[in-house]
């Protein structure tokens, strides 16, 4: 693919990118949210029409009308939510559409024959007559990829085959990828997981920002470059205005999480915020930070870890339970997580404050009145008036309101996820400024943040998560770009206090 | 989609109040506004808007002037008290139930069902010469038994509630039958019969019911922090949810509420009678109700609730049926008709929820 062009509505989402697989090759292709990597497949795959440029497949310029087209080419897909049919056996599922027919009438003994075959080729027993939703995510994964087998693919696709899969399934499914590429078969490999692009990739192609930035042979390329590329930064680049975290060092925690473990999603989360401390939580997608919050939070059950609270060890088993300990979260996802589209501004202002704003179950109108007032006004949400919908703000709006319903609450340890995502510049500024004050006043946050500069900017102490693990904890003058990345990248850099602060140490 | 054209419009509209930084200064002009149209909306957005809101109650007006002027003895109390209001009593106070429980994004097809067993609790027991005020309790109780395993499957078992509710609405009238062993029971109880026949004040004992059962869940709804918990969780669940609302608590309430209501109904309903009939009692109350809360605009996916509403459509969707029944169209053609008008609600419903 050379010179891919794509604009949705005028805004850009390819630009000039270009992707090259190599026949028996695996490649990774790897970019955050945005970057363009599903963009580019789907202009591949036949999704998208691409608005210029080239794609040879085989040898041959192509132009794949449809997904469908596209397979019968060689180009096999495999999405991150498996995409099938659960009721239907497994064998049916392999033959999905393409179903061998005797006089208008299913095989079935041949059906059932070959697609067992195939599946032995994945080094997969099971009975294929089966439904579906019988077997485990994997072998549902192993299904498609079956599929994908059985219309004679060139080149298969996986987009983040392994997030739902469990470390043995991985396994399975490498094992699988080196099969495949002995055959002569490509694979691309979407995935966020940096262990994994080494254990199984051949080569890479990072995008940003719709183009592609780099193209390397993964022996050749570090952690530590491979995010700092695929982030954009500079190694030079440093910022680095301390603000004085001694003040707060003395007082005893808020907030301590103890090893916290769920499923795969975390792995080992320590952390503790003190109060009037901004604490960052860093970490590439998928690497436990909206779970380590949703688990402080009492949204998901931990398999195991504690989480204390003013030294209380408290056991959260609801978002409810949390509000009462005073904490709040404003959630990753502000349209389904956080607002009540439909409801007025300021019943989304006192959702949370609701319980001690009534008597004898009545809202006291009076007293909710004056504290939407009181926060519309300290906050700054721009609304025509305290009865407007939600849904009728801009985000940066109800991001602010979504703001309000917390501090309302008078909470000690406020959660923000992402907390200026999709926002504009000046509405970005106020919510920065608004959370520092805050915790100049004595509140303890916890900051999620995709962007580096955020994190850097507005956080006394960062912890740095990896694969749903706290792998590192920077305070002060540690925290730099440098640091983060190779925390994000390589995990134990800068665990040591002194170390990662200067990025010749540490990258190999 | 005509709202998104209206939201493309706003840069070149100054005057908008839209939550862009140019805009607010409107804001305080604009406060005393209370009108929900989106500002700077086309009109054709504030026309559907307006059908919505309005649609049903401006049937009724409709209906009632052509009746009015068309059928003759409309206008006397006794058609209209006896008749009409008495009719469309029991199916208000249905809708009513039904309209908090689809407000929480659910739905409850067990009401017809749950009048049935009310029905034949509270008859039974007044026939086995028991008190007629512990018949009563007794029905409402065993009605809000039935809304608590409506609720608990719906918000503890996440079974959706078409499938949850369905249970009883099959399984109920079994049940119902089962108490008096399917057989038809002359009732004559005149204290136990009040609800159903008394006429306090020249009107009748459910016209006055279901006002007062209107009342109490519009203020409810509009005074408490169950109303607003209600409109919460239909609204989006997963964030009333994160910010602390009891969510399973308040769909719980909500199927007890829309239970007890039904079987209140279903008291009524074999006191006005005179007779114990598990078989029909309460039959196809469950779309009359939904009709009721749907063509006043209610969108059944749930975070609104207009108790006023589902009484006017209530009230609407009866004196439609009685005026067809009285000009002499055929039964089926009326029943065609009720169809089209839900269906011409409904797409007036989804003019908003695509905008």
């Amino acid at each position: 693919m050379r010179g891919i062009n794509k604009s949705f509505l005028g805004v850009p989402a390819l630009r000039d990118a270009h992707f090259e697989v190599a026949r028996g090759e695996v490649h990774a292709l790897i970019g955050q949210n945005g970057a363009g990597k599903s963009t580019m497949i789907k202009v591949l795959t036949g999704v998208y029409t691409r608005d210029s440029g080239r794609i040879e497949f085989d040898g041959r310029e192509v132009t794949f009308s449809s997904p469908h087209a596209a397979q019968l080419a060689g180009l096999s897909t495999i999405y991150q939510e498996v995409n099938l049919v659960p009721f239907r056996s497994i064998a049916e599922n392999v033959f999905l559409n393409r179903e061998p027919k005797r006089f208008g009438i299913i095989d079935w003994r041949r059906m059932n024959r070959e697609a067992a075959a195939i599946l032995h080729r994945l080094d997969l027993d099971v009975d294929v007559t089966r439904p579906l939703y019988d077997y485990a995510i994997a072998t549902q994964q192993m299904t498609a990829l079956a599929r994908a087998l059985s219309t004679e693919a060139k080149l298969v696709i996986m987009d983040e085959p392994t997030s739902a899969l469990a470390e043995q399934e991985v396994q399975t499914l490498f094992r699988v990828i080196h099969q495949l590429k002995s055959e002569g078969i490509s694979v691309v490999f979407v995935s966020h997981r940096l262990d994994e692009l080494y254990a199984v990739c051949d080569r890479v192609t990072v995008m940003r920002d719709g183009r592609t930035v780099a193209e390397r042979s993964m022996s050749q390329i570090s952690r530590y470059e491979l995010v700092s590329t695929m982030l954009g930064r500079e190694l030079a680049e440093q910022l680095s205005h301390r603000r004085g975290e001694d003040a707060v060092a003395d007082r005893p925690p808020v907030l301590e999480a103890v090893d916290l473990h769920r499923g795969r999603a975390l792995d080992g989360v320590s952390l503790s915020i003190r109060p009037g401390e901004i604490v960052g939580l860093a970490g590439l997608l998928g690497s436990g930070r909206s779970e380590t919050a949703r688990a402080i939070f009492g949204a998901d059950p931990l398999d195991s870890g504690t989480v204390a609270v003013d030294g209380t060890p408290l056991n959260l088993k609801s978002p409810r339970d949390a509000v009462e300990h005073k904490i709040g979260l404003a959630p990753e996802d502000r349209k389904t997580e956080g607002i009540i589209p439909q409801l007025s501004v300021r019943e989304n202002v006192t959702l949370a404050l609701l319980p001690q704003l009534r008597r004898r179950g009545i809202v006291d109108r009076k007293r909710q009145a004056e504290v939407v007032d009181r926060f519309i006004k300290a906050i700054g949400v721009k609304c025509s008036s305290p009865d407007q919908p939600i849904r009728e703000l801009s985000g940066g709006n109800q991001q602010k309101v979504l703001l309000a319903r917390w501090l309302c609450t008078n909470p000690k340890l406020l959660i923000v996820d992402e907390p200026t995502r999709g926002i504009d510049v000046g509405a970005k500024r106020d919510i920065q400024v608004l959370v520092r004050q805050l915790a100049d006043e004595g509140l303890a946050v916890l900051l999620i943040s995709s962007e580096l500069e955020e994190v850097i900017a507005d956080s006394n102490r960062v912890v740095t998560l990896r694969d749903g693990r706290s792998v590192a904890e920077l305070t002060g003058d540690q925290i730099t770009e440098d640091a983060l990345m190779q925390a994000m990248a390589e995990g134990s850099a800068a665990d040591d206090a002194g170390a990662g602060t200067s990025p010749a140490e540490g990258t190999t | 989609m005509t709202e998104r054209r209206a939201a493309d419009s706003h840069p070149a509209d100054p005057g908008a109040t839209t939550p862009d930084p140019v805009g607010q200064r409107v804001a305080e002009p604009a406060a005393d506004a209370t009108a929900p149209a989106p500002p700077g909306g086309g009109p054709r957005v504030q026309w559907s808007l307006w059908a919505q809101r309005y649609g049903a109650l401006a049937a009724l007006v409709v209906l009632f002037v052509y009746n009015a002027v068309a059928t003759p003895y409309f206008l006397t109390p006794q058609s209209l008290l006896f008749i009409l209001l008495r009719q469309a009593a029991p199916i208000a106070i249905v809708a009513v139930g039904m309209a908090i429980v689809i407000g929480t994004g659910g739905i409850d097809l067990s009401v017809g069902s749950v009048m049935a067993i009310a029905g034949q609790v509270g008859a039974s027991l007044v026939l086995n010469d028991q008190p007629f005020l512990l018949a009563i309790v007794a029905a409402l109780l065993v009605s809000a038994l039935c809304g608590l395993f409506n609720g608990t499957l719906v918000a503890r078992f996440g079974v959706q509630p078409i499938i949850a509710t369905l249970i009883l609405f099959i399984a109920g009238r079994g049940i119902a039958q089962l108490i008096t062993n399917g057989e038809l029971q002359p009732l004559s109880n005149p204290e136990f019969q009040w609800i159903g026949l008394a006429r306090p004040f020249g009107v009748p004992a459910q016209v006055i019911i279901a006002v007062v059962v209107a009342v109490v869940a519009w203020l409810v709804m509009r005074l408490t922090v169950f109303g607003r918990y209600v409109l919460a969780v239909g609204g989006n669940e997963t964030a009333a949810r994160l910010a602390g609302v009891p969510a399973a608590r308040v769909k719980l309430l909500a199927y007890v509420t829309s239970a007890v209501l039904a079987g209140l109904v279903g008291l009524i309903a074999v006191s006005a009678t005179s007779a114990s009939d598990a078989n029909n009692t309460g039959v196809g109350m469950e779309l009359d109700a939904i009709a009721a809360v749907a063509v006043a605009g209610t969108p059944l996916t749930g975070g609104r609730v207009t108790v006023w509403g589902a009484v006017v459509g209530a009230v609407m969707l009866k004196l439609l049926q009685n005026t067809l029944i009285t000009h002499g169209v055929p039964k089926e053609v009326a029943q065609i008709i009720e169809g089209a008008v839900i269906v011409a609600a409904l797409w007036l419903q989804r003019q908003e929820t695509r905008a």
